[in-house]
C-alpha cells in the first residue's frame, strides 16, 4: 500500500488545493465571500492539502475506523459535509426570508406615511 | 400616546381598521371600497378600509392609486399572512382599537362587520372569527374545502383544545392586545389555521359569531385544486411546529 498515489499526482492534487485556497483567499479579500461562509471552504481547503500532502492518511485513518475500501472515506465524508452545508444555507436563507419580510413590510408602511404627509401639507 | 387616550376617552370613538389584502383583484377592490365606503355604521365607529396590494401583477395598484384609495404597497410578494401582518402593524402603529381583516375578492360582506367586532368592544374575546359553519347559511365552499375544515378543527381541538367550526375563515377581527401579538409574528403563508394555535397559546380569548359569506365575486381564489395537498401538509407542519415553539420554548419568535 505504499504507492497507491505516483509523486506526479500528488503535485498536480497539491498544486490544485493550493490554487482552490488562493481562490477562496482572494474572494474573501475582494469581500465577494463572508467570512461566516469562508469557514468551511478554508476548511476543506485545509483537508484537501493534508491529504495530498500526508500520502497515507487516508488509508490509516480508514483502518482505524475499520473502513476496507479506503476511497468509501471520501465518500462518506464528502456527503456528511454537503448535507451540513446544505442545511446551513437552509438556515441562512430561512434567516434572510424573514429578513427580507421585515424589511418589505417596513418600506410599505414608510411609503404610506411619506404619501399621507404629503397630503396633509 | 396620551393624547390620543384622552380623544378617545371623551369621543368614545372606536376606530376600526379593516384590512383587506388583496393580490391581483382589480376585478374586485373597487367594489370592496365602496361597499365598505357606504355601509352604514354605528356613531361610535370610525372604519378605515386599508387595502394592502401584495405585488399585484395586474392593474390593482393603479386601480388604487388613481381612485385615491387608502392603500399599502408591498415591494414584493409576500403571500396573504405576509400582506395582512402588513395591515397588523400599521393598524397597531397609528392607534386603531380594533383591526378587522377581510377577504379582497367580496366574499366577505361589510355588512356583518359589527357583529364581528361587538363581541371585541363588550370584552367578551380578544380575537372573533366569522364562521360560516354556525347558522350554516349562505355560500359554503366545497366539499373539499370542508373536509380540509373538519381537519383542521380536529387539529386544533386536539392541540391547544379549541373548537374553531370555520378555522379557514379569513373573515376575523382582533383588539389592541393580540394586534400586538400578530405584529410578532404571524404566518406566511395560508395563516389562517395556524394562527388559532397562535392566538390561544398567547392566552387570547377567541369567540366565532355566525356570518353568511357569498361566493367570491371574480377572479381566483388563492388554495386551487392542485395546492390542496401541500395547503394541508404544510398548515399541518406549521401549527405543530409553532405549537412546540410556543409552548415549549416560551415566546421566542425567530424564523
Amino acid at each position: 500500500m505504499e504507492n497507491v498515489i505516483p509523486y506526479r499526482l500528488q503535485i498536480i492534487a497539491i498544486i490544485l488545493a493550493v490554487i482552490f485556497m488562493f481562490f477562496i483567499f482572494r474572494l474573501i479579500f475582494k469581500g465577494k465571500l463572508r467570512e461566516e461562509y469562508s469557514f468551511i471552504w478554508i476548511t476543506c481547503t485545509a483537508f484537501l492539502l493534508l491529504f495530498s500532502i500526508w500520502r497515507n492518511g487516508l488509508d490509516v485513518i480508514a483502518k482505524l475506523l475499520g473502513i476496507y475500501y479506503a476511497p468509501s472515506l471520501i465518500f462518506i465524508g464528502a456527503l456528511f459535509a454537503i448535507i451540513i452545508f446544505l442545511v446551513h444555507l437552509s438556515v441562512v436563507n430561512s434567516k434572510q426570508h424573514k429578513q427580507i419580510k421585515d424589511l418589505s413590510q417596513e418600506m410599505a408602511l414608510l411609503k404610506e406615511k411619506l404619501e399621507s404627509d404629503k397630503k396633509k401639507e | 400616546m396620551r393624547r390620543v387616550e384622552m380623544e378617545r376617552e371623551m369621543n368614545k370613538i372606536v376606530k376600526v381598521a379593516v384590512i383587506i389584502p388583496c393580490y391581483n383583484e382589480q376585478d374586485n377592490v373597487l367594489a370592496m371600497f365602496s361597499e365598505i365606503k357606504n355601509s352604514k355604521y354605528d356613531n361610535a365607529y370610525f372604519v378605515e378600509p386599508i387595502f394592502i396590494n401584495d405585488c399585484s401583477t395586474d392593474n390593482t395598484k393603479q386601480i388604487l392609486v388613481s381612485n385615491n384609495i387608502h392603500h399599502l404597497s408591498l415591494p414584493v410578494n409576500l403571500g396573504i399572512g405576509g400582506a395582512v401582518q402588513t395591515g397588523f402593524k400599521y393598524a397597531l402603529r397609528n392607534g386603531f382599537d380594533v383591526a378587522i381583516q377581510m377577504d379582497g375578492d367580496g366574499q366577505h360582506p361589510p355588512c356583518e362587520l359589527e357583529k364581528i367586532i361587538s363581541p371585541l368592544l363588550n370584552n367578551q374575546a380578544d380575537v372573533v372569527i366569522g364562521s360560516r359553519y354556525i347558522s350554516n347559511e349562505g355560500f359554503q365552499s366545497s366539499w373539499l374545502r370542508r373536509v380540509g375544515i373538519n381537519y383542521f378543527k380536529w387539529l386544533n381541538k386536539k392541540l391547544v383544545g379549541v373548537s374553531i367550526t370555520d378555522s379557514t375563515s379569513g373573515y376575523r377581527a382582533i383588539n389592541h392586545k393580540a394586534l400586538q401579538v400578530v405584529s410578532e409574528y404571524y404566518p406566511d403563508e395560508y395563516p389562517e389555521p395556524e394562527a388559532i394555535v397562535l392566538f390561544v397559546l398567547n392566552n387570547l380569548k377567541i369567540q366565532e359569531v355566525p356570518v353568511i359569506m357569498r361566493e367570491r365575486q371574480g377572479g381566483k381564489s388563492s388554495i386551487r385544486a392542485y395546492k390542496t395537498v401541500y395547503y394541508m401538509f404544510k398548515v399541518t407542519l406549521g401549527t405543530i411546529f409553532l405549537y412546540i415553539r410556543l409552548k415549549f420554548n416560551g415566546k421566542r419568535h425567530t424564523i
